[in-house]
């Protein structure tokens, strides 16, 4: 009986799984065929690929996403990390309770009114000219810095006191033993408070479309825009791009945890 | 450790009063006051008396309800599955699982349309079937991970200890298992139920002209009517913290 449901478990994911990827793959098959429509016969071609490379448009939108989402990635790891670190190294308990609830607020608000209250206060409020770029980093820094937060105190929690303790009594001085002994263990988390800020700053639309400049496009803002009547060229792109980028986060993800796997083991 | 300490957390307590606090406040202002910047009520009664708005609450309501629903549904057996399976692979499947909600939900979206389109010939025909699809298909990750890390911490003993006792296997489901894992559940819920309400971009992309309350707000945006735009996200952030208040309770409750 066991074997039984067993095999209907595997079943059940296996079309989860099926499900899931079967949009994304049915682009992938497609985005390595010259045809301008899904379901059309067509023959091989990787001229998708080469205009991903090569259109001027589309390379600059790609860039921009990338730079900006590791620039604001950055920023917002080392704010939300010396949060973490001063919440719990002081001793100040309204400091704590002020960061911990204000945090919160934008990890369960919803992204659009994230980014109309950042273009309010800042735009309209304060009458800042978005072409400065300042609403648009800001914007995802509030996006993002809640989640580098909640990666690297949880860690902290776990840290033991005596590490730092024992760095100091040997002689190091506290900016000394704050880098090397607390930030050093710490750098898985913090890896991965940045990845996930990454993650969020890439996958953003409302806060950059509120917030951004009007010459400035990220990959979310360009394709809603190629969606509402597409030039056929760009619409294939990016299907190239869709493929290539679920690769990369694929092969990224299992790499990570294959490396994680061996490390328990080791 | 000393008090002193506290400060390297300074810069960010700065950064959530004036990007998080101030802008309620602003907000607030806004919701309150008409163009020329007097206090009134109006844009809260205009909301609340014009029956196309009300509708687009409800309509908003609506789907997210029957979004979550049905992402409550795929996603709890499976997470059972992958956690209390006992399946050799498990740890594979989940990151299958999970790995789209890494990929760009404009790039998914436009996948799903594109299947969609092969499927139904022309999706406008069917706007409120595939907005749930749609809305399903992005948020069903969201609602899979909570209830997973919530179920794979339930340890083995408190099954075998009630069936020990001499439950069966469904009486061990309802009352031991399930009641274990509803953090889970409440987590998965947060991260589905808010957002679908406002994710209008997922409804202007396949060409579903009906109004959520996100699509309220970037209207207003659009109009720069900041005055009824920080009214919606008054009514959300309302919202927002009756959801949470309730969550949080149900929470304590449990015990």
């Amino acid at each position: 009986m066991k074997k039984k449901s067993k095999a209907f478990y595997v079943l059940w994911l296996f079309v989860m799984i099926f499900v899931m990827y079967m949009p994304i793959g049915v682009l992938a098959f497609y985005s390595f065929t010259d045809a301008t429509q899904i379901g059309q016969t067509a023959s091989f071609s990787v001229q998708n690929y080469i205009s991903l490379v090569t259109n001027p448009e589309l390379r600059g939108m790609i860039i921009n996403t990338f730079v900006l989402a590791f620039f604001v990635a950055a920023l917002s790891t080392i704010l939300g990390t010396a949060a973490a670190i001063g919440v719990h190294f002081g001793k100040a308990r309204k400091v704590e309770t002020f960061i911990s609830l204000g945090n919160q607020v934008p990890v369960v608000n919803s992204d659009v009114v994230t980014g109309f209250s950042i273009c309010i206060l800042l735009m309209v409020f304060l009458h800042m000219d978005k072409s400065t770029y300042l609403p648009l980093v800001i914007g995802h820094m509030t996006l993002c810095t809640p989640f580098v937060y909640l990666s690297v105190r949880p860690a902290l929690k776990m840290f033991d006191m005596a590490h730092y303790e024992a760095a100091i009594d040997l002689g190091a001085t506290p900016f000394y033993a704050m880098v090397f002994v607390v930030i050093k263990e710490l750098l898985p988390a913090i890896g991965t408070g940045f990845v996930t800020a990454v993650t969020l700053s890439l996958d953003d639309y409302f806060v950059t479309t509120y917030t951004k400049p009007a010459v400035f496009d990220t990959v979310s803002t360009y394709v809603v825009n190629a969606t509402k009547g597409a030039m056929t060229q760009i619409k294939t792109a990016l299907w190239a791009l869709s493929t290539v980028i679920a690769v990369i986060v694929l092969v990224a993800v299992l790499l990570n945890s294959h490396r994680l796997r061996k490390g328990e083991t080791s | 450790m000393n008090n002193h300490k506290s400060f390297i957390a300074l810069p960010y307590g700065l950064f959530l009063t004036l990007f998080v606090i101030l802008p309620f406040f602003v907000i607030l202002y806004y919701a309150l006051t008409d163009s020329t910047g007097a206090f009134t009520l109006v844009n809260f009664t205009h909301f609340f008396t014009n029956p196309k708005t009300m509708g687009t609450l409800v309509y908003s309501l609506l789907i997210s309800v029957l979004t979550t629903v049905i992402c409550l549904i795929l996603a709890y057996p499976t997470a059972y599955i992958l956690a209390k399976g006992g399946l050799k692979r498990s740890t594979v499947y989940l990151i299958l699982l999970v790995v789209p909600m890494w990929i760009n939900f404009t790039l998914r979206i436009t996948a799903l349309k594109e299947i969609l389109t092969l499927l139904q010939g022309n999706i406008a025909y069917y706007p409120f079937f595939n907005t749930i699809v749609c809305m399903v298909y992005d948020y069903l990750p969201f609602m899979l991970l909570p209830i997973y890390n919530c179920l794979s911490e339930i340890g083995d003993e408190y099954g075998e200890a009630a069936m020990d006792l001499g439950a069966d296997r469904v009486s061990t489901f309802f009352r031991v298992i399930l009641p274990f894992s509803l953090p889970g559940i409440i987590s998965g819920i947060m991260m589905v139920f808010l957002p679908t309400m406002t994710d209008y971009v997922i409804l202007d992309m396949i060409y579903n002209s009906t109004y959520i309350m996100g699509s309220l707000i970037g209207s207003y945006f659009s109009s720069y009517d900041w005055n009824n735009g920080s009214m919606i996200s008054v009514v959300l952030l309302s919202l927002i913290m009756m959801v949470n208040l309730a969550a949080d309770w149900v929470i304590k409750k449990r015990g």
